[in-house]
């Protein structure tokens, strides 16, 4: 069985996150790039599948600029990824969800699947709309937002929980799924792996390779304007003395923040 | 704008397998409503159809369709890929609208790679400016506002829960047939399947005027009372860190955050939670902060209108019974 994982580079969420306001684009240079926590976790579910049955290929997929990527996606490999596939090309700045939805699929069909594995939404303001696109892309079955996952020759299943239903799901391969952080947090890399990652195999292929050509006339998402919201800044702060609770309660009073007084 | 009919803006409200309506659908209308006519789209099985039309009507849509699904249910997502693509076909509208649940934005991503369409996700808010529709995005924690819309074509949006304040006028009952071809697209089953159990006592986390949290300082599920105990005295709803829902204190429904809800509530209460960037990410629009921490140096801080440095555990309870004190006279 194949497996491709998709893998997104975004600004470290611990790091200051910038927008450049004349364009609406990330400001790539601001805070550290890192591989997206929720799609090491969606590696996590490749890996622990490969384990329990040997002959999964697991391969790493990721749309991004290059710079950055190619280091960051290494780390995939280090914590156990067959290989991996960086998609880049100039054509791609400022790609919007439908785009990268086509780039995706393209290159999933180029490498062939029985399974792909996405994090259900990205840190860096997706939407958690891509895995969705990409399933109907490729015409295959897709279960959004998995908590649990169990995979066979034949299926792939789960559970989805919202605020307002759980419900247990099942699809026949070839499937794209997405998977939420109730998933285990990723493994870290070992030094074996760091080592070996240098040797796997490292792909990288631009549009034309993928037999794409975006056209200009095609419906994208684009921004029209960026505006930053003043920063908070803080207010009143005390230490408790015995009647911090009476205080507190003064302050929402004051502020007609008690319904019914 | 209850009088324009032109310029239809389709909006697919959430109802359960069973056709009932779900919450959200009278903020989606009210959106839609703001910027033309709001058409509603619901999918439910037969006989569900005059009830439907008579409640979307009264929460403002000009026309109700409705798309007959017996599979809906057991199927997880074609019935409304399929039901959004004969709606569109047969109204022709300038902006396509879903809410930003699971299945909402399964079903408006699906829809806008099968249409071709552009699509703007996690929007709180849509407008319009000379060329059409624009979406509306509160980006990065809400440090960054930034609107978008299609280069061409209908812009498909799903609008964030809670969100968005403008509600429709009642409008007279207007249903029409649609007639839905299924795809036959490959679909996931659900092998099961159960509601949620829904504490109608308090309100949704989503779009609550006041939020208590509770963070990992609380130290276990069974602190969380205390947590539901401020709630209640304020009419508030309840919500979590992540550390919290990783200690399963509560369920992951419940995490405000970055990964989680975002919300902007007249009030947020945080106890014995750090502040950690990406619990602020989902929480520092809040009109009014406040917090409780036992830490004079937890980030939480930077961004409290008014903090306590505390243990919360003496704290919260003397704030309870000064709120019921001064409710009482
Ligand atoms: C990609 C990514 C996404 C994330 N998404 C989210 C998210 O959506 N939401 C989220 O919340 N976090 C998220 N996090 C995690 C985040 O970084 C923090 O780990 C988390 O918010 C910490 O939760 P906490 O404040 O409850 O726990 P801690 O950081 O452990 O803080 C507990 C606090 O309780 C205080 N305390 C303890 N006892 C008492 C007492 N008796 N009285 C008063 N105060 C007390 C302590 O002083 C401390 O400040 C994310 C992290 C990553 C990497
Ligand atoms: N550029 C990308 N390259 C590879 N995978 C991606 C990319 N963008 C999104 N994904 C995948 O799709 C998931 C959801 O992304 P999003 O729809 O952006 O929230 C991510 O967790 C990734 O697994």
């Amino acid at each position: 069985m194949r497996i491709i994982v998709l893998m997104k580079e975004v600004p470290d969420t611990y790091g200051e996150r910038t927008i450049d306001l004349e364009t609406g684009l990330l400001k790539r240079t601001e805070a550290e790039p890192v591989l997206d926590e929720i799609t090491e976790r969606a590696l996590e579910v490749a890996l622990r599948h490969r384990e329990a049955q040997p002959g999964t290929e697991v391969v790493l997929l990721s749309v991004g600029p290059e710079g950055s990527l190619p280091t960051t996606l290494r780390k995939g490999l280090a914590m156990g990824a067959d290989r991996a596939v960086h998609v880049q090309d100039p054509a791609l700045l400022g790609a919007d969800l439908t785009l990268t939805a086509q780039v995706i699929a393209a290159a999933a069909k180029q490498i062939g699947f029985d399974l792909v594995i996405a994090g259900n939404v990205s840190t860096d303001g997706g939407g958690g709309a891509l895995p969705s696109m990409l399933a109907e892309l490729l015409g295959v079955a897709g279960l959004a937002a998995l908590s649990s996952v169990q995979i066979d020759e034949l299926t792939v299943a789960g559970r989805v929980n919202t605020d307002v239903e759980r419900y247990d799901a099942s699809a026949d391969l070839p499937a794209v799924i997405s998977i939420t952080e109730a998933l285990p947090d990723a493994r870290f890399p070992n030094f074996k792996g760091i080592m070996a990652a240098k040797k796997k195999p490292f792909d990288t292929l631009d549009l034309q390779a993928l037999g794409l050509a975006p056209g200009e006339e095609d419906a994208r998402s684009i921004v029209i304007s960026a505006a930053a919201r003043p920063a908070r800044s803080a207010g009143t702060r005390i230490v408790d003395e015995g009647n911090a609770g009476e205080q507190i309660a003064e302050f929402l009073a004051k502020n007609q923040l008690i319904k019914g007084h | 704008m209850s009088s324009n009919s032109g310029n239809p803006i389709l909006v697919l409200v959430d109802t359960s397998p069973e056709g009932q309506l779900r919450a959200g659908a009278a903020e989606l209308l009210g959106a839609a409503a703001s910027v033309g006519s709001a058409v509603a789209l619901a999918v439910a099985p037969s006989g569900q159809a005059e009830r439907l039309a008579g409640e979307l009507a009264e929460l403002g849509a000009q026309r109700v369709l409705v798309a007959g699904s017996e599979a809906f249910g057991a199927e997880v997502i074609a019935p409304l890929v399929d039901a959004l693509a004969a709606a569109y076909a047969q109204v022709q509208p300038e902006a396509v609208l879903a809410p930003n649940s699971i299945r909402g934005r399964d079903a408006a991503a699906r829809f806008a790679a099968r249409a071709s369409l552009a699509l703007a996700v996690d929007t709180v808010g849509i407008g319009r400016d000379e060329e059409g529709i624009i979406a509306h995005h509160s980006v990065y924690g809400g440090a960054y506002l930034v609107d978008s819309a299609a280069s061409t074509g209908a812009l498909v949006a799903t609008l964030r829960q809670g969100s968005s304040e403008a509600r429709a006028q009642a409008q007279p009952v207007q249903l029409e047939p649609l007639a839905v071809q299924p795809s036959g697209a490959p679909d996931a089953v659900a092998t099961s399947r159960e509601e949620a159990v829904i504490e109608s006592s308090r309100p949704d986390l989503r779009g609550a005027d006041i939020v208590v949290s509770g963070g990992r300082g609380l130290g276990s599920g069974e602190n969380f009372s205390l947590v539901e105990s401020l709630a209640d005295a304020l009419g508030g709803a309840i919500g979590a860190s992540r550390a919290a829902v990783d200690a399963g204190y509560v369920p992951q429904t419940m995490q405000v955050g970055q990964t989680g809800v975002t919300v902007a509530p007249q009030l947020y209460i945080a106890l014995g939670i750090s502040g950690a960037i990406q619990h602020r990410a989902g929480m520092q629009t809040s009109k009014t902060i406040i917090a409780i921490n036992k830490d004079p140096e937890a980030p939480i801080f930077d961004v409290a209108d008014f903090g306590v440095v505390g243990d919360l555990f003496t704290v919260v309870p003397q704030l309870v019974e000064a709120i019921e004190g001064k409710r009482a006279n």
